[in-house]
């Protein structure tokens, strides 16, 4: 077969006129990250769980970007430059809606270039001091919960629970802990000395650590406050 | 010259065919659209529209709904690899669930309009034909107000006049109360205008009669109230709108029309409902049959009817039927749960669970395997088919292996795989029913699906499929809303009685006095009666008891076999109950069967519901296009 080079040369002359650099966008280059704080201090979420929304304007129907906080409250994003709104949706998180009047609680954003975003919101209790350590076949926990809103606002304690895992993702439910102790929020006698214990669990292939939190369960909101994900060798 | 000829040729067909006035040249009247007037012209033509509309209801588990749609919840496994997500996940999505078919309202809409408009219907048709435009509108209204909450209610054809402004096309959400008022009055309006079926020895019937009518009146009226008295329960799952949620105090009003909707079903005012009782020697098969049986059926009240040979069938039997001798080299799919079948009461109105070991942990030996399931509610063997059970006259072959003398099982892992025995050669070690774990199409949890499976011949064959109707509403349901209501009432003895004829159905024949009927009485004698009948979920969601239920912590099997009546039981997990042979020749045990509890490999997620799928997600595109619908709470 004869190479018919002017074929060649035609196709590659097109493919250099057509696929052009500047016939595409950019890819968003904006990094915007931060995390939740109530004065200064990081709020432990479970992962997957917490949900928060962003809306860019401007370009004709809006819908919401679905976003979600990680482990320890951090979000990352990745965004092109731009007027947005950040929402916390109704019910989402361990805090006190801000929003009134049925709104839920929303932010504007600016986007020029990478910054540092974080929200301060007022949770309802706060785990003070959380000490996991393990012995003799078990991981224990001491901590306080200092309760933050008070007055009409204030909402009880369900429960606390100490929650062991294989990986650090740890967390209340089957997917999240290996193994759970629960006490109710109404067999707490001290706040500021609770204790918790919880059998480390054996795993088929050993492994010489496990992945331990503490999590408060707030009565009537769905979203639990953690303590941060210890690594605990045994 | 040949040129000028074909020429002359081409223009005399031209101005031969193309010699249509000018001005009616695009004005055809296109032979495949009829014109309202003529879609109304006779009842039988406004009929052939109204069925069209009768197809698209929406069930929740339903037999053209795919086998999918009875499975899940803790109550059954999936054995179909590609359905193990169903065991696997942990979380429901939020939008699950979820329905937004306002395209269906509107064509219903404009159903009502024009039947309404027609000017050659008579009066008496066309009085029938809209009454039952308006029961499909208000049922489908409350199938999505289970799932969305309160929606916009839209009772007009809605037309875009194309200004640029569609502001006057957007509806706010309607209260939750407002929607279950909606179907409860749109019913009482409605019934008297419907015909009332005569049962004796008529086929059972799809169209829309004045029982069905007093049927959805009563059971939109027992959700409403239950959504009233248990919403407590979950107080994050409200609006302040009131979308979602409906205060506490219309609790008793909802439940008193419940009580009476369902009544006069039960006193015969609807017509000669009753319980299916024809096989009075066989329990379990009278129960079993109450759902084939089409002809003089006077428990079913509303049904999603198929027809063989007229393209409306479906493959329900063909996607269940007992894999060993099956008519396909498929089935089994549908498997019940250990857990459903635990919950099977004991004649005397104990719970009990299955005799698999003894106080000290050995397994219990039987020489008939059916004598584990002996002594309990008429309808576990109505419902599942368990090892030892027949279906089409063929017993079923579910064991999972031989244990020998020493302790060792020999098993295979395939349908009726070959082994050799100490003393025997090459004798088959599992059953042709399975189970195996992780094979699909094998009963995996040791049970079979009973409800619905269509013994007729052909029915499991690709081929003719089955055609068995689904019961969308049947007499037992209306007997069980109207015991709820009652105890929701403070009549504890009326829901007593309306309970003892249920249960007296299954054999339960020691009657419930007043004091025995407790909530928990009440969700369970649902969870038995009703179980994939699609009910499950909307259940658990009106009590506010699904996120109890499926809390995301793996279901042990101490709490498997522990508080078996209790209403707020954990069941996030389905687990199995395997069968095993003793293989130990000349001992007086060769041969007898003992039982495994067993969790399978598939199941490795724990369910778990989310207080944000209470009321399924509203899509994003909704939003965008209509800023007046409130968002759903928690999501």
């Amino acid at each position: 077969m004869k190479i018919r080079f002017q074929y060649i040369i035609a196709l590659a002359i097109g493919t250099l006129l057509f696929a052009c650099k500047k016939d595409n966008y950019d890819p968003p280059g904006s990094r915007v990250s931060g995390k939740v704080l109530y004065k200064g201090e990081p709020i432990g979420l479970k992962f997957n769980d917490v949900t928060f929304e962003l809306f860019q304007y401007g370009f004709g129907k809006v819908g919401a970007l679905g976003q979600v906080f990680d482990q320890e409250g951090n979000f990352n994003l990745l965004l092109f430059n731009g007027d947005y709104k950040l929402v916390i949706p109704n019910g989402q998180g361990p805090w006190l809606p801000k929003g009134t009047g049925g709104k839920p609680d929303s932010l504007d954003l600016r986007v020029n270039g990478a910054g540092e975003l974080n929200l301060e919101v007022t949770p309802y209790y706060m785990i003070r001091t959380p000490q996991l350590a393990a012995a003799n076949g078990k991981i224990n926990a001491t901590f306080k919960v200092e309760q933050v809103v008070t007055g009409v606002d204030a909402r009880a304690i369900e429960n606390v629970a100490l929650y062991v895992n294989k990986t650090s993702y740890v967390g209340q439910g089957g997917d999240f802990n290996d193994g759970e102790t629960v006490l109710a929020g109404g067999a707490i006698v001290d706040l500021n000395n609770i204790a918790l214990s919880v059998n480390v669990p054996t795993y088929p292939t050993t492994q010489n650590y496990v992945y331990a939190r503490v999590g408060l369960k707030i009565a009537g909101l769905e979203d639990r406050i953690y303590s941060p994900v210890v690594k605990i060798n045994l | 010259m040949k040129k000028f000829l074909s020429i002359i040729a081409v223009a005399t067909m031209v101005s031969a065919t193309g010699c249509i006035k000018d001005k009616d040249f695009l004005n055809q009247k296109p032979p495949a659209i009829l014109t309202p007037d003529e879609a109304f012209r006779t009842p039988a033509d406004a009929f052939s529209v109204l069925s069209n509309l009768y197809v698209r209801q929406l069930d929740f588990s339903s037999l053209d709904n795919g086998w999918e749609s009875f499975v899940g919840f803790g109550e059954s496994f999936p054995s179909n690899a590609g359905s193990a997500w169903i065991v696997r996940d942990s979380e429901w999505g939020y939008g699950d669930w979820g329905n937004w078919d306002y395209g269906y309202i509107r064509e219903m809409n404009l159903f009502l309009k024009r039947c309404e408009e027609s000017k050659t219907l008579e009066t008496k048709d066309k009085t029938q034909l809209l009454a039952e435009g308006r029961l499909l509108r208000a049922n489908f209204y409350f199938e999505l107000t289970k799932r969305m909450g309160g929606v916009p209610l839209i009772l007009e054809p809605l037309r875009y006049d194309f200004s640029g402004d569609p502001t006057y096309l957007q509806y706010p959400r309607s209260k939750e109360s407002e929607m279950y008022d909606f179907v409860i009055s749109e019913m009482e309006a409605i019934k008297d205008q419907l015909p009332v079926r005569a049962i004796t020895a008529n086929p059972v019937t799809g169209r829309a009669t004045k029982g069905a009518a007093l049927a959805i009146q009563a059971r939109a009226a027992l959700y409403a109230g239950s959504i009233a008295k248990y919403g407590a329960k979950a107080p994050e799952v409200t609006l302040p709108g009131g979308e979602i949620g409906i205060p506490v105090n219309l609790a008793n009003g909802y439940y008193t029309k419940a009580l009476a909707a369902a009544e006069a079903i039960i006193n015969g005012q609807a017509g000669e409902y009753g319980l299916y009782k024809k096989n009075t020697t066989n329990l379990s098969e009278n129960f079993a049959s109450m759902f084939l049986d089409k002809s003089g059926n006077p428990e079913a009240i509303w049904v999603e009817d198929y027809k063989l040979k007229s393209g409306r069938v479906h493959g329900y039997t063909l996607s269940n039927q007992p894999r060993y001798g099956s008519e396909e080299e498929e089935g089994g799919r549908i498997n019940p749960s250990l857990n459903l079948v635990e919950a099977f009461e004991m004649l005397d109105n104990s719970f009990a669970p299955l005799a698999v070991k003894d106080g000290g942990g050995n397994p219990i030996l039987y020489t008939n395997p059916l004598q584990l399931f002996e002594g309990r509610d008429a309808r576990l063997h109505g419902t599942i088919i368990t090892p030892g059970s027949t279906f089409k006259g063929r017993p079923v072959d579910i064991w999972a292996g031989y244990r020998l003398a020493n302790g060792t099982i020999v098993t295979s892992d395939q349908r009726g795989g070959i082994k050799d025995l100490p003393g025997r050669e090459k004798v088959p070690v599992v059953g042709l029913d399975g189970p195996i774990d992780g094979l699909e199409f094998v009963a995996q949890s040791g049970f079979y699906i009973r409800k619905y499976l269509d013994p007729a011949a052909g029915a499991g064959s690709r081929g003719t499929q089955s055609e068995v109707a689904f019961m969308r509403y049947r007499f037992a349901e209306v007997l069980l809303n109207a015991a709820e209501a009652a105890f929701e009432l403070g009549q504890p003895d009326v829901a007593a009685g309306y309970l003892n004829q249920v249960r007296a159905r299954a054999g339960l024949t020691t009657a419930l006095v007043g004091a025995n009927v407790t909530f928990d009485r009440i969700v369970h004698e649902r969870r038995i009666e009703l179980a994939f009948e699609g009910h499950t979920l909307f259940d658990m969601k009106r009590w506010r008891l699904a996120h109890t239920k499926w809390d995301g912590t793996p279901l042990s099997e101490a709490e498997l076999i522990s508080n078996l009546g209790s209403a707020t039981r954990r069941n996030t997990q389905p687990w199995a109950l395997w069968p095993y042979k003793v293989y130990n020749p000349g001992s007086p045990d060769d041969g007898k069967w003992y039982f495994q509890r067993k969790l399978l490999s598939w199941v490795t997620g724990a369910r778990r519901f989310r207080m944000g799928n209470y009321y399924s997600n509203i899509g994003t595109g909704i939003l965008a296009n209509n800023p007046k619908i409130v968002r759903q709470p928690n999501q």
